[in-house]
């Protein structure tokens, strides 16, 4: 076999994929196939296409993703558990021309800060919200979500989740659906390049939906806590599709009337 | 009287003079005694001619955590509550000192603890002064005394803010807050424009600069103590420049009562009722709660035998006035609770009974 130079090959005539300018060099702390590096890199690559990166505030949780901001390259503010969307709030409301986005957990977006989610999404507030649904504490090390499905184990059910004894798991993008302050409402996933694609064309439509004033743009990813889920990322992508996914079906809840 | 001035409720006074420091945004939720605060501004609109934006939250952990955001944009942003109210507030607070942003929150204090009463009180002297919330830090903490002051700290409080990047709270209770006086308030100040926002804020990352990151975060337990030791040297710096304070017939006293707020107000007729008793009473008063006036009140002890701090309280302030007398006169307490407001008789009679006997 002939030597081949990789240096021949790293060429910009060659390249067919290429990092986003709005995505820092930072190696990121994600275990690996975790979803959350896919959606930051969506993210990213919707704010260079539509080149809003100078007009653009994010809101980091707290969670596994509380480091978004070391890694989208945009002005960003780390917010106290589950209270993002009332940073938001504020923040869009008084820089009405900047494209504001959240970007949360399961624990982070539907128990703690139920509150600031179901009353941002009411009041119509003009920003786009990313809903990392995982099913599980992730960066506190596995507990139980409030998406967490039944029968799943986690380290605060070790024997399974018992509707009856630790509650039902909770539907939040179906329950904000409902609320006349959103104006679009979908639910996507990140483990297969053609749900990346898909991923992408929502994440996008979210963003471009600020210019109209329409209201919230809600995108849920249904995503992966190999760590939390003790598997394997490919267990992992597996047992998403067969245990997730049935619960929580992909696809647009609520799309804007043409 | 002057027709500049208006006659006013406390509440009323705070709202307007708020419009008219250049506020960006008020975030709250309805709490008596304060309510008015938000009833004024949704009255008044002033999104209408300032551009100032009014907001009733759902809770208050929404409406601080709303200030965080705003705030973080480099915006002049407020809050008005009451005790319950503020105590909701308390991560957020911390997260707002912990993030150097510069917020002012407005606590017209009611009795407690729990739900309590609606009437006036003072004990929230020590959430207020001493942290509040987890983690070391300070808000600068200002106590008005009138209607008039009211008004006068509410640009003088988002000065404070914006000077330190630091929560200030204005300390007030229910009697300033609903009781009418007349005032006089200084004219409209602009909003901040767009370049005139902080370069710190984020206001969406331009190409000549780095992005600009709000949070309080920090893993390596070295860097975080360096940031403590950063709030450490800025609390230092408020005690050298931000103490304020009264004092009142002070100068030739034997006996001082230490009062701020309503109790103040109420002191300065119990030292007329002693003088006219024979007795030498005077009245320090601080109005910057945090810095406390300390050395100011240590320099006393040189003519004074005896201090009263009185507070509707059981016992905060009191705490401050003992350390800054060092021990060399003593310091006693008397304070009334639950919304029940001392008069200045039987204030007198306390200091009779504590220190002069009879
Ligand atoms: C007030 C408060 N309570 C609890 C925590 C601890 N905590 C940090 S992250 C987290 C849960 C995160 O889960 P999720 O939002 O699903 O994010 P993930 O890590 O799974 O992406 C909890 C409970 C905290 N930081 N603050
Ligand atoms: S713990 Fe789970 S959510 Fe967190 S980085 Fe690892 S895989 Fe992702
Ligand atoms: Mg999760």
């Amino acid at each position: 076999m002939a030597d081949i130079n990789l240096m021949d090959i790293i060429k910009e005539k060659n390249v067919v994929y290429k990092k986003t300018k709005v995505l820092t060099d930072k190696v990121m702390h994600y275990c690996p196939g975790c979803g959350h590096s896919t959606t930051h890199r969506i993210i990213a690559e919707v704010i260079e296409e539509m080149g809003i990166q100078d007009k653009t505030i994010g809101i980091a949780p707290v969670g596994c993703s509380v480091f978004m901001y070391d890694y989208i390259d945009v002005d960003t503010q780390e917010a106290a558990h589950g209270r993002a969307p009332a940073l938001a709030t504020a923040i869009k409301r008084l820089l009405p021309d900047r494209y504001v986005f959240t970007y949360q957990g399961d624990g982070d977006l539907a128990a703690i800060g139920t509150a600031e989610t179901i009353h941002a999404c009411n009041r119509g507030e003009n920003i786009t919200m990313i809903f990392i649904n995982n099913g599980i504490y992730g960066m506190t090390g596995g507990q139980m979500a409030p998406t967490s499905i039944e029968g799943m184990r986690t380290s605060t059910t070790p024997y399974g989740r018992d509707a009856h004894l630790m509650g039902h798991p909770i539907k939040m993008t179906e329950l904000v659906a409902q609320l006349p302050g959103t104006y679009y409402v979908t639910r996507q996933a990140v483990h297969t390049p053609n749900l990346v694609r898909k991923t992408k064309k929502a994440i996008r439509k979210a963003f471009e939906y600020q210019a109209l004033n329409r209201g919230v743009s809600f995108v849920e990813v249904v995503s992966n806590c190999n760590s939390g889920w003790k598997m394997s990322p490919v267990q992992a992508v597996k047992w998403l599709d067969e245990n997730m996914l049935p619960f929580y079906p992909l696809g647009d809840i609520k799309v804007p009337e043409k | 009287m002057d027709e500049d001035f208006v006659l006013m409720k406390g509440n009323e006074a705070l709202a307007e003079a708020a419009i008219r420091s250049g506020a960006d945004g008020y975030f709250g939720y309805p709490i008596t005694p304060q309510s008015e605060v938000m009833e004024y501004l949704t009255a008044a609109k002033p999104w209408e001619h300032t551009g100032m934006v009014v907001l009733q939250a759902e809770s208050e952990v929404a409406a601080i955590n709303m200030l965080y955001g705003g705030a973080g944009a480099g915006k002049r942003v407020m809050t008005s509550s009451s005790s319950p109210g503020i105590s909701l507030m308390q991560e957020g607070i911390s997260y707002i000192a912990g993030a150097e942003l510069p917020v002012v929150i407005v606590n017209v204090v009611r009795g407690g603890p729990g739900l309590g009463t609606i009437q006036p009180s003072q004990s929230d002297y020590f959430q207020a002064t001493k942290g509040g919330g987890h983690g070391d830090y300070h808000l600068l903490v200002l106590a008005p005394a009138s209607v008039q002051e009211m008004a006068d700290f509410m640009p003088l409080a988002f000065d404070l803010a914006f000077k330190y990047r630091n929560p200030v709270m204005v300390l007030s209770d229910g009697a300033i807050g609903q009781m009418m006086e007349k005032v006089k308030f200084q004219p409209q100040r602009p909003r901040m424009t767009d370049d005139e926002l902080p370069g710190w804020a984020t206001t969406g990352k331009k190409p000549d600069r780095e992005r600009n990151i709000i949070t309080s975060l920090d893993l390596d337990p070295y860097r975080q103590e360096r940031f403590n030791q950063k709030l450490v040297e800025k609390y230092r710096k408020m005690k050298e420049e931000e103490v304020r304070y009264e004092m009142f017939q002070c100068e030739d006293a034997e006996y001082v009562f230490v009062a701020y707020g309503t109790s103040s107000r109420i002191c300065q007729k119990s030292v007329q009722l002693a003088r006219e008793r024979g007795i030498k009473a005077g009245l320090f008063r601080p109005i910057s709660l945090f810095p406390f006036p300390e050395n100011e009140i240590e320099a006393l002890t040189s003519h004074v035998k005896g201090m009263l701090s009185v507070e509707m309280s059981a016992g905060q302030m009191v705490e401050d006035v003992r350390l800054s007398v060092h021990g060399k006169i003593p310091v006693e307490h008397y304070g009334r609770m639950g919304g029940v407001i001392p008069t200045p008789e039987e204030i007198v009679d306390v200091l009779i009974q504590k220190f002069i006997g009879g």
